[in-house]
This record gives structure tokens, C-alpha cells and sequence, in this order.
């Protein structure tokens, strides 16, 4: 034996699980949909897609370097935020706004607390959250979608939640687009932020991180039961005044926010107990926002609430250890 | 039907298929036999041969020192050569006496058989203690200790352990399939001990021979054997009697304190040897195992046999060594050398190469929770290694990093590939040394 054997306390194998699979497959996960959105945008989609990644993982190289810490760029987490930033934003973002979001997600929302693991809130939520106050005109000018070939031009439109809140605001009434024949939303034939446009492919996504395991349940069905029982409890008190709580499934960010957003696994927390009062708490603000806010659209104010509570909630549910039990005498 | 299992922990590849199907093979006697005075938990035994002397087998070499002690054995015929500290399994070099094999392997004439049935309890728990038992899972908790439970508790069950959760290891299972009456009189005379019939077999149903082979050799005795989900740590005391019997040992306590024994069935072979033939603990099954070996076998060794001869026994190293670990992939320990003896708690011996070995490095923490997932405890593993590494040791109690039974699952399932079993244990210390200061 020439070379020296390794010492150390067990174990002596591991997994194989690693972080950048982890993010890798989130990133995955996310594929369909960020098709989908350039086909239904257009170049405009892949110019927000394209600003948001580069620039995040540009963004997180320029502070490793300030910083003098090694390289995190492989682990894929970046590349994840400017992902997940793109989707959260509108297709006629300009790109000075999108290099600016991706530079507080990056800076602001997560390397400031000391990068990766660290940061208290969703950093694409911050972004995000950032410049719909700082740019409230251009972060609420929405296109309807012109699919590749279809011949259409980019219009302006309004998203259904954005059309429900006005009209109901106008006339205390629900539109008759909120009451009947929404169903094609499902499909995501609407106008809202790339990632908002298609329930079903997220939903897929969803779905093969469940299979994966890289998610568990509770968050994304805690947080979209919610959202069905309280906006249900609402329609059935009134249905002329409060959709349909169907409408508010597949309207909106509903569904990347509950499968993609909140179960961002450094900003939720980590218990099953704890996540399912996450998800409760983050169902429970998006239908309050989303019916009694200022602005349509709750699920990135409620997502980043939940966030603050986080910790919170860790304290409080801590698992009952083995062997609490009674002293047999 | 659902199998019974514990809650949390995991299934890492069992890697059992380089030695499950190979039956016992005896391995001959070494140059030089290396017996420590210490191979068990508890005070290590006071030696009293000297250099020039002849041994016999099963001769007493050291003698128990106190209650939770026991006595250690020549594991042959020979001429004491030394009598000196010795490179231990531990990782430093503790007492030990050499013998040289004269090659007559003669058991000591004042060894008897006995008959179990002529012996009341208290004589039963002297022979096995005389015959130096310990748990042999790898514990080496002396056996007669555990059958000796203050009056205040009551035990009604008595649970052996063929589990054999840890991958590569296929000792136990080996043992099942081809001593079964050995296990079942060393159960026999177990459960005249203790004064109890209840009787539980705990057997992975990744060993589905062994379950066949002891569920129609145990019809006759009364003795249940029960199917478990292969899940890891199953093997552990904890988990196999949770599993078993849907009990809990109190946090801080023993298995006695919900009525429970629980003895590995390696142990419960040799207390047989023990009382049937007047056979001490001279020898034991382990298995031979890893990438690292050109052949994998499960091995009869003779105690203080040096790793190297096993290794040789089994053709020889497969490329270059990188980590020898004695035990299991999971909760094994690393050693220094091949020069190291097996000793009793030796259930196996893995090789690994360099390249076998997982060596990314650590990264932040993300929270995932998976480690509190498999934690078969149901701690918190990433913020109890959190407390530890910033020294927060009160913190790290309050989270009962005491209960923690170093698994391991932790840090195998970690996507950050963080240490976060070493940091308990790092915890565990420093509550340890800050109560021993109180």
C-alpha cells in the first residue's frame, strides 16, 4: 500500500444526491412552460427569458469575484432565478427592467444574506415584488398572446384577474369573462406574465417534481386548498360578486407560485407539519389580496409573507422525537 | 399485507450480492494471533499471562475487571510471545497479548459440556458471562448485563436481532441460513434467563431464505419470526423494537425500560456455545466485503486474527486500498492498517478504493429537509450541525442532540453533502464534557 488511506467517522457512502440536481431538475421541470411562453410571446418572452438568466448568473459571478468566494454558477441556483424571474414578469418587459430585476434577485434578494441557503425570501419574489411598485405602468402592461404563425400582432390586453378587479371595483359586479367559458385559460390562452400563461404545462411540471421528490404535497396542495376553500366559501356567499374559486386555480400565478415558488426550499420551511401552515397562510392571503387588495394579483405578496413567518413556524414545529413517550413503570 | 417498519430512515443499495450467497468458509489460523484486553463496552480486562506462557484454547488470557466487564479468551493453543500495546481497532495502540498458534488448536480440559436444564438463572448468566459474550451486531455490549435488568422492570419480550441492516454485511444472514439450531438454543436458553416465552426474530425481508429456513426451524420452539421492511437503520435497537413491537424506548433510556431484550443472533449462537459445549467467545462469522476485495466471503475467524490475513483468505486486495473500514458502510470505523486484529464486535471488514469513495465537497445547507425526513429519531439534523458547528452546545441539547444514534442517514442523504452526523457527534461531546463538569 503506497498511497495513505483515508480516515474518518461514518458514513463511508453517500447518495449521490446533490444540490445542482436538485436545481437541475427544477429547471426541468420549468422547460414546458418556458416554451410554451415563447410560443405565445414571441420573441419578446425570449428576450425577458434570456436577460433574466444571463443576467442573474452574470450578477451571481460579478459578486463570487467581488466577494473572492469560489464559483457557485455550477450548482444551477442562478440560473434558476432568472427563470423563475422571467416567468414572474410581463412579455413587454423592457430590458433595462429585466437586467435590473435580475440584479436585485441576485444582489438584494440573495447574496447580501451570504448567497445560496441563506436568504430569507424568494429572491425572484423580491425582484419581482421590487419593480411592480418601483414600475407599476410597465409591470401591468400586458399583451394578449400571438402565437408563433398565427399571423396576430401583439395587443394590449388585460389579465383576467386585472379585468375581474376592475370591473368589480366599477360596478361591484363580476365581468361575464370571470363567470362562464374561462375554461380556455386552462390552456393558456389569456395575457399575464410569461410564466402565468399555462396552468396545465405547470401543472405537468408540478407534477414531475412530485414524482421526483424533489418537492413533497404539502405546500403546493396546502396552498392551492386553501385557495379553492376560501375563495369557495366567498362564490357561495355571493357568486355575482366572487368568482368561481376555479377561476382563481387557473388565473393568474396560482399555479407556479404554489408548485414552483413557495416550495423554494431555502425560503419554506422545512417540516412536513410546517409546510402544510405555510401553504395554508399562503392560500389565505392570495384570495385576500386577490379579492380585497389594491392590487389583482396576491400570490408573490403572500408567497413572501409566508417567507417572513418561516422561521416562525420552524420553532413551532419542531417533530416529536422517538421515544417521548410515557415511562413504562 | 403491509410490512412493519420504523418510521423515517432509508434504503441505500444493499451491495449484499458480492457475499450472500457465499456459505461460511472456515479461515485458517494466522502466523500470530493480536488479542486485545479491550473488545467490549465497559471496563477492558486485566491480563494475567505473561511472555513464555502456554496457552490452550479458550483459556482465560485476561481477567473482567468489575460488573460490566468480561473475560477474554486465548483463541487457540500457543506460547504467549508478547504481551504489549498493540495498534487496536479503536485507532491507537492498547494492550494486547500476542500468542504464537502451536497448531494443535487444543481446547482447555477444564471446559465442560452442560445441560442448560441443570442450571438455575443466576448459573446460566455466569457461564455466559465466564465465556466472555458480548452483542455481537458490533456493539459488545456484554450480554450478561443486559439479562440482568434491576427488579423494578419487567420484561416480557425478548427480540433478536437478524436484521443485518447494514449494506455489504451478510454475516447474520449466512448465520440464519446455516446454524439455525445453534440461534434457536441460544434463544432456548435466552428466554430461560430472562423467565419470559415471548420471543421475536426480526428478519429483512431482503433475506427471504433465512425467513423460510427459521420460520419452519422455529415452529416447534414457540418462537415468532417477523418479516420487516428492508429499511435502514432497522438493526438499531430503537428501530427494531419500534418495528417489532410498536413500543418506544424512553428518550435517555434502555430497552428493558418498555419491557424489551434485544440480542443480535450471532450473540444468541454463541451464548449456545457458551452453556451447551463450555465454549467461550473465541471465534466469530464476518463477512469480507467490498470493491476493494478480489473475493468476497463470509469468513469463521478466529479473534485477533490481523485484517491482512483475511484479506489474503480472500484473494488478495482488488487495487489500491483507500479506506479500510471495520463494520459497515454506514456506521463501520476506518482503521490505520490491515495489522489491526478482528476482534469480537468484527462483523465485517470493507474495502474501499479511492475511487469508491464520495468526495464532493460540503455546500450551504438549502434546507431541504430531507435529512429530517429519514432521521429515524425524528431530529432535526441540519440545525442541531448547525448549533454544533458554532460551538452552541446548550442550543444543540435543547434539540436532543443526546438522543441521536449516529446512523448516519443524515449525512448519506444530504444534497449539500454536509457532515452532519460528525457535527452531532461533535454536540454530543461537548454535552457530555459540560455535564461532566457540573
Amino acid at each position: 500500500m503506497e498511497n495513505p488511506l483515508y480516515l474518518s467517522s461514518s458514513p463511508h457512502i453517500h447518495s449521490g444526491e446533490t444540490t445542482d440536481k436538485v436545481m437541475r431538475l427544477v429547471i426541468y421541470a420549468l422547460l414546458p412552460a418556458t416554451a410554451l411562453s415563447i410560443y405565445f410571446f414571441g420573441l419578446p418572452a425570449l428576450s425577458v427569458l434570456l436577460i433574466c438568466t444571463l443576467g442573474c448568473m452574470a450578477f451571481e459571478a460579478l459578486s463570487c469575484k467581488l466577494m473572492k468566494q469560489p464559483l457557485t454558477l455550477v450548482d444551477g441556483s442562478a440560473a434558476l432565478t432568472g427563470i423563475l424571474l422571467a416567468l414572474n414578469l410581463p412579455p413587454s418587459t423592457p430590458w433595462w427592467m429585466s437586467l435590473l430585476g435580475a440584479a436585485i434577485a441576485i444582489l438584494i434578494g440573495k447574496q447580501i444574506y451570504g448567497g445560496l441557503g441563506y436568504n430569507p425570501f424568494n429572491p425572484a419574489l423580491v425582484a419581482r415584488v421590487v419593480l411592480l411598485i418601483s414600475f407599476p405602468v410597465q409591470m401591468t402592461s400586458w399583451t394578449a398572446p400571438a402565437p408563433i404563425g398565427s399571423g396576430l400582432d401583439a395587443v394590449t390586453a388585460a389579465t383576467p384577474l386585472g379585468e375581474m378587479k376592475t370591473a368589480v371595483m366599477l360596478t361591484g359586479k363580476l365581468p361575464e369573462m370571470a363567470t362562464s367559458g374561462f375554461g380556455n385559460y386552462f390552456l393558456g390562452n389569456m395575457a399575464g406574465s410569461l410564466g402565468e400563461v399555462s396552468a396545465l404545462v405547470l401543472l405537468l411540471g408540478g407534477f414531475f417534481l412530485l414524482f421526483k421528490k424533489v418537492i413533497s404535497w404539502h405546500i403546493p396542495i396546502s396552498f392551492i386548498g386553501t385557495v379553492l376553500i376560501i375563495g369557495g366559501i366567498f362564490w357561495l356567499l355571493d357568486p355575482s360578486k366572487y368568482p368561481n374559486p376555479l377561476f382563481h386555480l387557473i388565473t393568474g400565478g396560482l399555479i407556479l407560485g404554489a408548485f414552483f415558488m413557495a416550495t423554494d426550499m431555502v425560503t419554506s420551511p422545512a417540516t412536513d407539519k410546517g409546510m402544510l401552515i405555510f401553504g395554508c397562510g399562503c392560500g389565505l392571503l392570495t384570495v385576500l389580496i386577490r379579492l380585497f387588495g389594491g392590487y389583482p394579483e396576491g400570490v408573490s405578496f403572500a408567497i413572501l409573507l409566508m417567507n417572513a413567518c418561516t422561521p416562525l413556524i420552524d420553532r413551532y414545529t419542531r417533530p416529536k422525537i422517538y421515544g417521548q413517550v410515557e415511562q413504562k413503570a | 399485507m403491509k410490512l412493519k417498519s420504523f418510521s423515517g430512515g432509508l434504503h441505500p443499495p444493499d451491495s449484499k450480492e458480492y457475499s450472500a450467497h457465499k456459505p461460511i468458509e472456515r479461515c485458517p489460523l494466522p502466523e500470530e494471533l493480536i488479542i486485545p484486553a479491550a473488545q467490549h463496552i465497559g471496563a477492558p480486562a486485566d491480563i494475567c499471562v505473561a511472555v513464555g506462557d502456554q496457552v490452550k484454547k479458550g483459556q482465560v488470557v485476561a481477567n473482567a475487571k468489575g460488573f460490566v466487564s468480561v473475560p477474554i479468551h486465548a483463541s487457540t493453543s500457543g506460547e504467549v510471545i508478547a504481551v504489549e500495546p498493540r495498534l487496536h481497532p479503536m485507532g491507537r495502540e492498547l494492550p494486547a497479548v500476542v500468542i504464537k498458534p502451536d497448531g494443535l488448536d487444543q481446547w482447555q480440559e477444564s471446559l465442560r459440556q452442560n445441560d442448560p436444564e441443570q442450571f438455575d438463572v443466576e448459573g446460566l448468566k455466569n457461564l455466559i458471562r465466564d465465556a466472555g459474550i458480548v452483542g455481537m451486531g458490533g456493539a459488545t455490549f456484554p450480554a450478561h448485563v443486559k439479562l440482568s435488568p434491576p427488579k423494578e422492570k419487567t420484561i416480557d419480550t425478548l427480540i433478536l436481532n437478524g436484521v443485518e441492516c447494514e449494506p455489504f454485511l451478510t454475516a447474520d444472514h449466512r448465520l440464519m441460513l446455516e446454524e439455525s439450531e445453534r440461534i434457536i438454543d441460544g434463544i432456548n436458553i435466552l428466554r430461560k434467563v430472562l423467565g419470559i416465552d415471548k420471543a421475536i426474530i426480526g428478519i429483512e425481508v431482503n433475506k427471504p431464505d433465512a425467513i423460510e429456513k427459521l420460520t419452519s426451524d422455529c415452529a416447534p420452539h414457540n418462537i415468532q419470526v417477523q418479516p420487516l421492511k428492508v429499511r435502514y437503520p432497522q438493526g438499531a435497537e430503537k428501530q427494531l423494537i419500534n418495528a417489532c413491537t410498536g413500543r418506544q424506548v424512553p428518550s435517555g433510556g434502555l430497552p428493558m425500560d418498555c419491557g424489551v431484550v434485544v440480542q443480535n443472533v450471532g450473540t444468541a449462537a454463541a451464548i449456545s456455545d457458551a452453556v451447551r459445549l463450555g465454549r467461550p467467545l473465541v471465534e466469530r462469522v464476518a463477512t469480507i466485503t467490498g470493491p476493494g476485495i478480489v473475493e468476497p466471503k463470509n469468513l469463521r475467524i478466529t479473534i485477533g486474527t490481523p485484517l491482512q490475513y483475511l484479506v489474503d483468505q480472500c484473494g488478495g486486495l482488488n487495487g489500491e486500498p483507500a479506506k479500510i473500514i471495520m463494520g459497515g458502510p454506514m456506521m463501520g470505523q476506518t482503521q490505520l492498517s490491515l495489522d489491526v486484529p478482528a476482534i469480537r464486535g468484527t462483523s465485517g471488514v470493507l474495502l474501499f478504493r479511492d475511487e469508491d469513495l464520495p468526495k464532493k465537497p460540503a455546500g450551504p445547507c438549502i434546507r431541504c429537509g430531507r435529512c429530517i425526513g429519514v432521521c429515524p429519531i425524528h431530529l432535526q439534523p441540519t440545525t442541531i450541525a448547525a448549533y454544533a458547528r458554532l460551538e452552541m452546545i446548550d442550543e444543540a441539547e435543547n434539540y436532543n442532540a443526546l438522543d441521536c444514534i449516529e446512523c448516519g442517514c443524515c449525512t448519506y442523504i444530504c444534497p449539500a453533502t454536509l457532515p452532519l452526523v460528525q457535527s452531532i457527534r461533535h454536540a454530543k461531546g461537548g454535552i457530555m464534557a459540560k455535564r461532566r463538569k457540573i
